[in-house]
């Protein structure tokens, strides 16, 4: 705590981490990488700005409480597989759709992602309510 | 291969629980993720090895070519290590508060609740 | 209809995720877990008559075809579990409004309970012996941090042997689940019920089965292996242990039933002659720990076990009539159980402690109350007109039919204790008077002034153990029905074909 150095390096490192982890949630859709992994890394962005100033600080960063985080995760995994029952499929099965956009090209897209963000939310929240809890604790 | 990794397995089990034999609450837990160590070599082995045959479909073809790595057993295993991740967090923080409330780490201690 | 298959889980895991995103909202956390259990209640019957109408349910998640996808699948036994984890649930969760403190519930008492039911009706439902081991996890992490919340020393001293064992038990089952794939190369149950029937090492088979054996033996509470359960039981708020003891060891028993009625029927003469030991020896045990106790949930504890092990002699004679009777005795005990922690749970309120020795007068000044703990523990005592005797009678019965006299006389010895230990129970804290010399006077006006505003809240907690009476008493006038639709679940458990039809009818679809 305190340390002029950390400090300073996390705040250059925080939206470092924080983009990388989104790059490896996009990534995730046709190459490894993916939510969990993702929602590691922004979890270790919140960590490492935790460990420099105080965990503190770090909620304020976050400005959503990680409960919240954890049920809305939830909620939107859910209501990616649920898509599909609503096509009368069974649970989960991925619905697919082709998207133009001008400019870019085709855009192949599908409910994967959208579940994989709900874990990303999840794992986040998760890791960080262990890791607040438990830097909480000890002072 | 396959002996190197079952005397690995038996190891790891041996020494597991020979850490949950220990008075200790810490060795416990020790001893505990030792166990699903344990469990998931022993699920990796018993999946069968095939080195350094990806399961990857080739260009133009259906199916990968004939001997290949099965995916399934690593699936578990990383289905397996995340929950053991979970649970070992939460023994942690249990023993951590059981270490605060009773005051000792030694298990003949807590017999509060047996009678 | 595939929708059914899936909705004892979905119900539950989105209350769960709204009470997380209300975490600061207790009020919110209230209503969602009574709109959830409801919901689930609900979901749970639509699926009940569904299979009762047509037949076993399947359905493959994410469309991906059977023995490579993970199919949930829903037969009557396992549809008649989950509409009592749904029943169980709602009671509990009606009287947890009135019973868990404000600092449990601000610590998300809820959504856990939520998350707990998850599990419980995952574990119903699946049909793929991986995700088993993966809703075991569900409801095992759920029902330590339940178990664990509040952090008073004694719960965190039986959170430890609680999740100890329970994780033993864990590493075994994977261990037992990676050893099957090298052995079959499939986890599906149906598929596995195939296979298995036509591996030529049968002995590799028997080895696997003791496997399964202990870790599900673990999570039922079987004879060497229960210690965890009174070590932890009489710990926690008393709707966390009557959900504990309504469902939890079931679903070990459930889990001991489906396997050893569609997977390891290679060897049954060795197999299920030593289930049958087993179950002789946890029924003296539970037993014996229960008259030996002094304490209210301690001597429920001790019987939880010892009714465990008449669940499993039905499994163990292994006839049409045994499972019958093991299907209806798990039916009836889900309630009697809950009702009975429920009691104690009120009985602990009105007298300020659990002791049984400094219990009393209950019957005094609340009769009514008395009649409804009479019902359920005369049940469990198996006195005729009441559901415990239908259940007993079927597996007496059955154990005659199977000339294992042995176990018969085992079974009929320990209604006899538990019928004692029931009425250690009513003679101490209902029966005879108050002890007044056991408490400073102080004391004691304290705690009547306690009393009557502890009685403002009573209604909460009596009314779910009014209606799971009045359920046990229906169950008992209904038997003949009931007792129907318990043979026709043991009837499809004991022809794998139309389980095995099913989850590959979902394969072609």
């Amino acid at each position: 705590m305190g340390s002029l150095i950390l400090s300073t390096t996390a705040r250059f490192l925080m939206p470092l981490l924080l983009l990388f982890s989104i790059f490896l949630l996009l990534r995730g859709h046709n190459k490894p990488g993916g939510g969990f992994v993702g929602g590691l890394v922004a979890a270790t962005a919140f960590s490492l700005y935790a460990v420099a100033y105080d965990t503190n600080a770090a909620r304020r960063v976050m400005r959503v409480d990680p409960h919240t985080m954890i049920g809305t995760g939830l909620l939107v995994a859910i209501a990616s597989g649920a898509l599909s029952l609503i096509a009368g499929q069974p649970f989960m099965t991925g619905q697919w759709g082709s998207f133009h956009i001008r400019g870019f090209g085709e855009l192949y897209l599908g409910t994967p992602l959208v579940f994989d963000i709900g874990v990303y939310l999840v794992v986040l929240g998760v890791a960080l309510l262990d890791v607040f809890s438990l830097a909480e604790e000890k002072s | 291969m396959n002996v190197v990794l079952a005397v690995v397995i038996g190891g790891l089990y041996a020494t597991g629980l020979y850490m949950m034999m220990r008075r200790s609450i810490v060795k416990l837990i020790i001893g505990l993720a030792l166990l699903s160590h344990a469990a998931n070599l022993l699920i990796f082995t018993a999946g069968g090895l095939t080195r350094a045959r990806p399961p990857l479909i080739p260009e133009g073809a259906n199916v990968p070519p004939a001997p290949f790595a099965d995916p399934l057993p690593q699936a578990l295993i990383l289905t397996a290590i995340v929950i053991s991740f979970g649970v070992l967090a939460f023994a942690l923080v249990l023993i951590h508060r059981a270490y605060g409330t009773v005051g000792t780490d030694d298990l003949d201690e807590m017999k509060a609740t047996d009678t | 209809m595939r929708v059914l298959l899936v909705l004892p889980i979905l119900i539950p895991l989105s209350t769960a995720a709204v009470s997380l995103v209300f975490w600061r909202r207790r009020s919110v956390q209230r209503w969602m877990g009574m709109a959830g259990t409801s919901g689930l209640l609900a979901a749970s019957v639509w699926l009940f008559e569904a299979v009762r109408r047509e037949g076993i349910q399947a359905t493959q998640v994410g469309n991906w075809s059977a023995p490579f996808g993970i199919t949930f699948v829903a037969d009557l036994f396992s549809a008649i579990m989950v509409v009592l984890t749904g029943l169980m649930g709602l009671a509990v969760a009606v009287y947890s409004l009135g019973s868990v403190d404000r600092r449990r519930e601000s610590f998300g008492y809820y959504p856990l309970l939520q998350i707990l039911l998850m599990g419980v009706c995952g574990a119903f439902l699946t049909g793929d012996l991986f995700n088993l081991y993966v809703w075991f996890e569900v409801m095992l992490i759920s029902s330590f941090v339940l178990l664990a919340l509040g952090g008073e020393r004694g719960q965190l001293e039986g959170a430890i042997k609680y999740v100890t064992l329970n994780l033993l038990s864990s590493a075994v089952f994977l261990a037992a689940v990676g050893l099957l794939y090298g052995l079959a190369g499939t986890l599906n149950m149906a598929d596995l019920a195939i296979k298995l029937r036509a591996v030529e090492q049968t002995g590799l088979v028997t080895t696997l089965a003791m496997m399964f054996l202990i870790t599900f033996g673990v999570k039922a509470a079987v004879f060497p292996l229960f210690f965890w359960l009174p070590a932890s039981y009489h710990t926690p708020p008393f709707a966390v242990s009557a959900i504990f003891a309504g469902l939890l060891t079931k679903v070990g028993v459930y889990a001991l039933i489906r396997v050893f009625t569609l997977l390891f029927v290679v060897d049954v003469g060795y197999t299920h002659t030593l289930i049958l030991v087993i179950a002789g020896l946890t029924m003296i045990t539970g037993v014996l720990g229960a008259v030996a106790q002094n304490e209210f949930r301690r001597v429920l504890s001790f019987q939880v076990i010892s009714s465990v092990g008449f669940m499993v002699m039905g499994l163990a004679l292994f006839t049409p009539l045994a499972l019958a009777g093991s299907v209806f005795y798990m039916l009836q005990d889900i309630v009697v159980k809950t009702n009975l922690f429920l009691v104690s749970g009120v009985a602990h309120r009105l007298c300020g402690t659990s002791e049984l020795k400094e219990q009393g007068g209950l019957y005094a000044t609340y009769p009514a109350f008395a009649l409804l703990f009479l019902i359920p523990a005369l049940s469990l005592a198996g006195i005729p007109p009441l559901s415990g005797f239908f259940a007993k009678l079927a597996l007496v019965q059955a154990g005659l039919a199977a000339q294992s006299y042995m176990i018969v006389f085992v079974a009929l010895a320990v209604s006899l204790l538990t019928l004692l230990s029931m009425t250690k129970i009513w003679n101490e804290a209902f029966w005879k008077p108050q002890p007044p010399e056991s408490l400073p006077a102080a004391t004691q006006t304290a705690m009547r002034a306690a009393a009557v505003s502890k009685r403002k809240g009573l209604g909460t907690l009596i009314v779910p153990i009014a209606i799971l009476a009045a359920l046990t008493v229906c169950i008992s006038l209904a038997a003949g029905p009931v007792f129907a639709l318990a043979t026709v679940a043991a009837e499809q458990l004991l022809d794998p074909a139309g389980y095995i039809r099913a989850v590959e009818g979902g394969m072609t679809q």
